[in-house]
């Protein structure tokens, strides 16, 4: 006779399996910090390497609401289940991080668990902080316990609502998809420089938070160059804006940018063909601006040697056809129209704009990339390229949202996808439609 | 009457125009707190120069857009002094600025340096025609300062503003595509200069014919994209035909948006305010320090601004009306002669005609911009023989394509219809072959020209306004004729179908109805003693050793180009002696 399965004892016993994994969830926290500090005072020069170095990681981006209250936290960070906001990291006893031991800032940083062992919400980038040596942990540390400012200011509870507030699922989602806490290796790249790029890049800059496409678990694909998903442009819209590619793609990517070119977009905002725009704005305003020129080629160096994540990304080839046919009114097509009343006057029929002024639409790698999600926010929300420290002035392209009609901005937007060698598939209407507020 | 007090700075900074900017930038530079008060708003090329709003004719133009609201304050208005001044309501001969960057952000972009003879003009024809040349009832001065003082600061603000021009005179070498009368420049334009049009090159082929010097109007339009002295980087003209009256969109334009207030914005001991209007310099009760201005913000409260220097940097007539009001200098009496704050307001003087094309020629005007165009200065300064003339100074002669805005720049032909179907041929012949040509000349000081504070009327918060007693003398008449003489010979030249030109009759007065310029000058000129003028040649005050006055107010009379170019080289001059010299040892810099 066979015996028959007991229903019953299955199910308590996967009932206590996972009662078990849960609870064992809520009190395990994997490997944790053992620094401790190794100086009783810290040198300025020691506290001035955290102040470069919290620039680097553009703490202050997340951690600051009211640009008054440097880094007092309560910025709102939208997500599907609800808004999350970020902490006070100031040197505030009460509210911040006053009582920190190092260890306790280290589990936050490059852990990601927070003082009281719960798993922090990987809006914290610390999958990619994971990589940061011990001293520069440290240095971090020294800044922000001596140099800034303590400010009380309470932080805010999650509008995440139960159970999806339960924290022990991102204790399994860190311990399945962050990297090991495992200080970065040069060694393996080629030379000071690039191992110094890579170490930004993949570290404290924390790029790929953005630019890298992200997994079935939100988690991204790649932490590093291992994998050819590393830095090929994000699968998500972030505020509507797609990360670009930063491999070396010739067509979609950083490929036919020099050293010297992608430096000048990192520290400034913009180049002879290029400017940045949505969160990358604040990105440079806030932390790329104020990268030594050093550094900054470390970065770009290391950047321009990912190979191209599309092998047979082809060549860019300008055509002047275009400029010929605006120049002598040959092409009645709507789109042309739109072009010649609303964006000839800056970008020109030539589409190349100029220099450090006006963006070049021929051969721009976010014209004619797969997703046109930024090209369609730009045009119907316009930008401005922010002005830094030595690149002072703020250029404006205005919105057109109000101007042109779900028609009009599909057909310019195809026409500027399509012309002067540029090609890239045609955009509708209603993708149009989805990105007006 | 202070009902709040600010915490003291080290400078104020009162009118945030041109002279506001550069002032504000240079001394933020060497570390001073500086707190900037304009008395109108916010003005950006990304709002105010917004595309396609920008391009709206009937509201900058039509509606005075970025002009000041005359119902709050204006000016008054006489002939002479046996007249009752009335006020100026709607702007018509000249177009007052407003808000940040002041007149600077419509202005046209005629970018000029002044001439040697124009600094030391008194003596100069003293010296050349003799000392009866000049008549007893013109009171021109020689400027204290020489052409050689203030050639880096010329230099320098064409930097700024990334003028594009073709030098004539660079350190000695003569140069005939450039104004071969020039005086030496220490250097090239910094850009090339704007691409001509065609009117503007007939103009230039006529004048050459019958012996002229033209060249290309020096442009405060970057020509190519370019990076100022500050790291400020400016794109490039595009010939929309939208200067004047308009903020650039192309930030193209020189204006202190576009060359420095980008930089200035990443200082943070500059502090601009806006919708704070100063109605008055404070100063202790010898009237020989000032402490501070005291002014009425936005929701009308009345406060006191402390401050270790103040520099007045509003328009000419806002910074004479100021010094009058805080009863800071002696006011200018036409009767005695005595006094010197309001003395010699000048303007400038102008010639105009017409040249038709024949048929089937296209002007296509849209494409322009404030200073696309050629010029003659054979005719400016002391550059011909005055001898027989019987006037003192000159003009320069233009064909500028300024743009074809429909309703204020569409002409008819000559005596076309006013309306109805024979206007609208005549506007599609006259669009594109009725050519204007004008010219610009410089006025001469005159005891009965004058600004004091207006007896009667008063602006919205009680106070007098400023009154100007200005009309045309014979001087200019004479001049305006002989200018016309020569702009005809232009215009029998251009193988045209026809040309007039025209010049003021004798006895003609100022007409405040059509647009002239808004170069008004004088009222806190410069001289080399107190009682001659109301700064020394540092723009100090003589009565108030760290009060500083800028502006075409300084002019003791005025030139005949562009003022912009001389007020900013004169506000460098200046405040590179408050750095070298004043800050180390605040005081008079001249003994008076």
């Amino acid at each position: 006779m066979k015996k028959k399965l007991n229903f019953k004892l299955l199910f308590s016993a996967i009932i206590f399996i996972g009662v078990s994994f849960i609870l064992f969830l809520m009190f395990y926290t994997g490997p944790t910090s053992s620094l401790s500090t190794t100086e009783k005072t810290y040198s300025d020069e020691f506290i001035q390497k955290g102040a470069y170095l919290a620039r680097m990681g553009d703490c202050v981006a997340c951690h600051t609401q009211d640009a008054s209250k440097s880094f007092a936290g309560g910025l709102a960070l939208e997500s599907p289940i609800g808004a999350i906001y970020s902490s006070n990291i100031t040197p505030d006893k009460e509210t911040g991080i006053g009582l920190f031991t190092l260890a306790d800032f280290d589990n936050a940083v490059r852990f990601g668990i927070a003082q009281n062992g719960d798993s922090l919400y990987p809006a914290m980038p610390y999958p990619s902080y994971a990589i940061l040596q011990d001293e520069d942990i440290e240095a971090l540390y020294a800044y922000f316990m001596e140099e800034v400012k303590p400010i009380y200011q309470k932080n805010y509870k999650s509008d995440i609502p139960w159970p999806l507030s339960m924290r022990w699922p991102l204790t399994a989602w860190r311990l399945l998809f962050s990297q090991k806490v495992t200080p970065f290796d040069g060694d393996q790249y080629n030379g000071q420089d690039m191992a110094r790029g890579a170490y930004l890049v993949q570290g404290l800059g924390h790029c790929g938070t953005c630019h890298t496409p992200r997994g079935i678990a939100l988690n991204e694909k790649a932490y590093n160059d291992q994998n050819r998903d590393y830095l090929m442009g994000s699968n998500m819209e972030i505020d509507g804006w797609v990360p670009t590619n930063l491999r070396s793609d010739l067509l979609t990517g950083l490929g036919r940018f020099s050293e010297d070119d992608l430096v000048e977009l990192l520290t400034t905002g913009r180049n002879d063909t290029s400017a940045v725009f949505g969160g990358m704005s604040d990105v440079v305003q806030e932390s790329l601006q104020y990268m030594t020129l050093q550094d900054a080629h470390s970065m770009a160096k290391y950047l321009l040697s990912l190979s191209p994540s599309n092998p047979k990304d082809p060549q860019y080839q300008y055509n002047n056809e275009t400029q010929k046919a605006l120049s002598y009114a040959q092409d009645n097509s709507l789109g042309a129209a739109v072009y010649v009343d609303n964006c000839m006057a800056c970008h020109r029929s030539s589409g190349k704009g100029y220099e450090k002024v006006f963006p070049s639409l021929a051969g721009n790698p976010i014209v004619i990339s797969d997703n046109p999600a930024s090209l369609i926010n730009i045009i119907l929300q316009g930008s401005t390229v922010k002005g830094n420290l030595n690149t002072p002035t703020a250029f404006t392209m205005p919105e057109y949202d109000w101007r042109l009609n779900d028609l009009e901005a599909a057909s310019v937007i195809n026409f500027i996808r399509n012309n002067w060698g540029n090609s890239a598939n045609e955009i509708t209407e209603n993708d149009v439609k989805k990105y007006r507020h | 009457m202070s009902l709040k007090k600010m915490k003291p700075v080290d400078v104020v900074i009162v009118g945030f125009g041109w002279t506001g900017a550069i002032l504000a930038k240079e001394l933020a530079d060497e570390g001073l707190e500086i707190v900037a008060l304009e008395r109108g708003g916010h003005q950006t090329t990304k709002e105010t120069g917004k595309y396609p709003f920008v391009a709206d004719e009937l509201a900058h133009e039509q509606r005075f857009k970025l002009y000041q609201p005359l119902k709050n304050e204006t000016v008054t208005v006489r002939y002479n002094q046996q007249s009752t001044a009335v006020p100026y309501r709607q702007h018509g001969s000249f177009h007052l600025g407003n808000g940040v960057g002041g007149a600077g952000l419509h202005w046209n972009g005629m970018h000029w340096r002044a001439l040697p003879e124009d600094l030391n003009i008194k003596s100069h024809y003293e010296e050349r025609y003799g000392k009866s040349f000049v008549p007893n009832n013109m009171t021109i001065q020689d400027y204290p300062v020489t052409y050689q003082e203030l050639e880096p600061h010329f230099t320098f603000f064409e930097e700024v503003c990334a003028v594009s021009g073709q030098a004539g005179n660079v350190k000695g070498v003569i140069n005939p595509k450039g104004n071969i009368f020039e005086a030496p420049r220490n250097k090239e334009y910094p850009n090339p200069p704007l691409k001509s049009s065609y009117g503007a090159n007939l103009f230039a082929d006529a004048a050459r014919k019958v012996g002229f010097n033209p060249f290309p109007i020096p442009a405060s339009n970057a020509s190519e994209p370019y990076t100022n002295p500050y790291n400020v980087r400016l794109g490039p003209c595009n010939y929309c035909g939208y200067c004047e009256n308009y903020a650039c969109y192309m930030y193209s334009k020189a204006s202190p948006q576009t060359t420095i207030l980008p930089a200035l914005a990443q200082q943070d001991n500059f502090d601009l305010r806006v919708h704070c209007h100063v109605i008055k310099i404070e100063t202790d009760p010898q009237t020989k320090k000032a402490t501070g201005v005291t002014y009425i913000n936005e929701t009308g409260e009345t406060i006191f601004q402390p401050a270790a220097l103040v520099l007045l940097c509003a328009f000419q007539v806002h910074n004479v009306r100021l010094l009058l009001l805080s009863e800071i200098g002696i006011p200018y009496n036409p009767v005695t002669k005595k006094g010197v704050v309001g003395k010699n307001m000048a303007y400038q003087y102008g010639a105009w005609g017409n040249v038709i094309l024949k048929k089937d020629q296209y002007l296509n005007p849209f494409i322009g911009a404030g200073a696309v165009g050629q010029v003659i200065d054979d005719f400016n300064g002391d550059n011909f023989d005055h001898t027989d003339l019987g006037f003192v100074g000159g003009a320069y002669i233009a064909q500028s394509q300024t743009g074809g805005r429909p309703i204020g720049q569409a002409q008819t032909m000559p005596g076309g219809p006013r309306w109805g179907k024979g206007w609208k041929e005549s506007i599609k012949e006259g669009y594109q072959r009725n050519i204007s040509m004008w010219s610009s000349g410089s006025v001469m000081a005159y005891e009965d020209a004058y600004i004091d504070l207006d007896p009667t009327y008063k602006d919205g918060f009680g106070l007098p306004l400023a009154r100007f007693t200005f009309t045309w003398h014979e001087n200019e008449i004479t001049q305006g004729k002989f200018i016309a003489k020569q702009m005809e010979k232009i215009g029998a030249a251009m193988d045209a179908e026809s040309y007039a030109f025209y010049a003021y009759d004798e006895g003609s007065n100022w007409d405040l109805k059509t647009y002239q310029s808004t170069h008004l000058t004088g009222g806190a000129i410069t001289g080399d003693n107190p009682q001659n003028s109301v700064v020394n040649k540092y723009l100090q005050s003589w009565d108030v050793s760290n009060l500083f006055v800028y502006g075409a107010c300084n002019f003791p009379q005025n030139i005949a180009y562009n003022p912009t170019g001389l007020i900013a080289a004169l506000t460098y001059f200046s405040v590179d002696a408050i750095k070298k010299q004043y800050l180390k040892n605040p005081g008079p810099m001249i003994d008076a």
